[in-house]
């Protein structure tokens, strides 16, 4: 499909970075956006119907099969399914216990839903980069619409909005703990009076204010920024193939390549993502840090 | 690529997906691991208790079969004590059965050699008598010589 003699190059990755798109736009309507700049001029108002839908399949897929372990869990011998969900829960509860010192229940469902989620979301990078957009481009051929116009991208992670999504919802954590544990008082003064104390006060405010903005930034972009890239390279790789054998043999072996390497950063980057949610919470709950 | 709405829509997603984690899988989950933990840790305290049990009673046992082996040799020792008693009893009364045994043959033999010394005494007194009529030829007045003859008779 990449070298097919209608798109370039650039259309092509172009193609695979628009999202589909559902929103009013000011000359065409309401619909689904029929190129990126339609999307972009569609502004606030409009959903990421991709990112939506594989992000609460995948969502759900977690959450189905979490609770269908939950319900059968016994204290007896475990089972095949049992034995993996407690394997994955007793990792994040001993990361939880490892980072987290304040008592808290939310963290560690909270830390548990962020790895398995972004886990899985970062998972179906893992799938060939055309295979789903094709077939349901094909699928929407049906219909009668533009195959080269309908867009889809089903890694929910490389849509900012997905990982901007969870970084704000721990920021907006963050800050009710931190409000919470130390008071309106407290926190404003772990804002102003250090590094520098109390004549500091203007410099204080700037470096804490960064460091605590930094937070959801960091978790939000560290994210999007690892599977975004990732998937491009998926991309620029799947461009060699169609037009030479050797080419398409070298292609194929860096794709094989590339993905056993992903699979070492999808899971990292759910860690790192989970981990630094942990601390981050913990900051929040000490009184001194 | 743009931050629109589903921003939001992404957020409210998440944020039940934490709910519904904190409040249906995360419970149930940690409570029966930490059951089992507990199950776990008190099977191994039974197995210490059970394994210093064991040894106590292992103890315990050396301690009743030495205890057994003294009381079994005194038994014996005793026993064979005994046996000696019993022995030497019967060799004492054997001996003085033998002697008094020995003793009341000894009567007999002397009761009965006296009667037979008083019988021959007699018999020979007799034949005296007969043999002295026979050589003599003639009548002896018995009764007149009947000293003579019994003095003669004790004689032998």
């Amino acid at each position: 499909m990449a070298a097919s003699e209608t798109l370039t190059s650039q259309a092509y990755i172009q193609h695979h970075l628009t999202n589909l798109t559902l929103g009013v736009h000011p000359e065409h309507g309401f619909g689904f956006a029929h190129s990126s700049a339609e999307a972009a001029e569609m502004g606030f108002w409009a959903i990421n119907v991709d990112t939506m839908f594989f992000s609460i399949l995948l969502g759900y897929l977690f959450i189905w099969f979490f609770r269908r372990v939950a319900e059968q869990m016994t204290a007896g011998v475990p089972g095949g399914a049992q034995n993996f969900v407690e394997w994955i829960v007793d990792f994040v509860e001993e990361n939880v216990r490892g980072s987290f010192t304040a008592k808290n229940p939310l963290v560690g469902p909270l830390a548990l839903t962020i790895f398995a989620w972004v886990f899985l979301m970062n998972l179906m990078d893992l799938i060939p980069v055309d295979l789903i957009p094709h077939l349901f481009g094909q699928l929407m051929s049906l219909f009668g619409a533009d195959p080269h116009h309908v867009f889809l991208r089903i890694v929910p992670t490389t849509d900012p909005n997905a990982t901007f999504g969870m970084a704000l919802v721990v920021f907006g954590l963050v800050l009710y703990y931190s409000f919470k544990m130390k008071g309106v008082g407290g926190f404003a003064r772990e804002l102003t009076m250090q590094p520098f104390g109390k004549w500091g006060m203007p410099a204080n405010l700037l470096l804490e204010g960064i460091s605590l903005l930094s937070k959801p930034l960091s978790l939000a972009l560290r994210l999007f920024g690892n599977m975004y890239a990732g998937e491009m390279i998926f991309i620029l790789i799947a461009l060699l193939y169609g037009s030479s054998m050797v080419l398409n043999i070298t292609g194929g072996m860096l794709q094989f390549v590339w993905a056993v390497f992903h699979i070492l950063i999808i899971t990292l980057q759910a860690f790192i993502f989970m981990v630094l949610t942990i601390v981050y919470l913990d900051m929040a709950h000490q009184e001194h840090h | 690529m743009n931050i629109n709405l589903t921003l939001f829509a992404q957020m409210i997603a998440f944020a039940v997906f934490v709910g519904f984690c904190m409040k249906f899988i995360w419970p149930p989950i940690v409570t029966a691991l930490a059951e089992r933990k507990a199950k776990i840790a008190e099977g191994l305290a039974a197995a210490e208790r059970g394994h210093q049990e064991k040894a106590l009673g292992e103890q315990r046992a050396l301690v009743l079969i030495k205890d057994a082996k003294a009381a079994a040799a005194d038994i014996v020792a005793q026993a064979q004590k005994r046996a000696t008693e019993i022995v030497e009893e019967a060799k004492a009364d054997a001996r003085s059965e033998s002697g008094r045994v020995v003793a009341a043959a000894q009567a007999e033999i002397d009761r009965e050699t006296n009667r037979a010394r008083e019988e021959l005494r007699e018999r020979v007194a007799t034949l005296a008598v007969a043999a002295a009529e026979k050589i003599l030829q003639k009548e002896i007045d018995i009764k007149a010589h009947k000293g003579l003859v019994e003095s003669f008779a004790k004689q032998l």
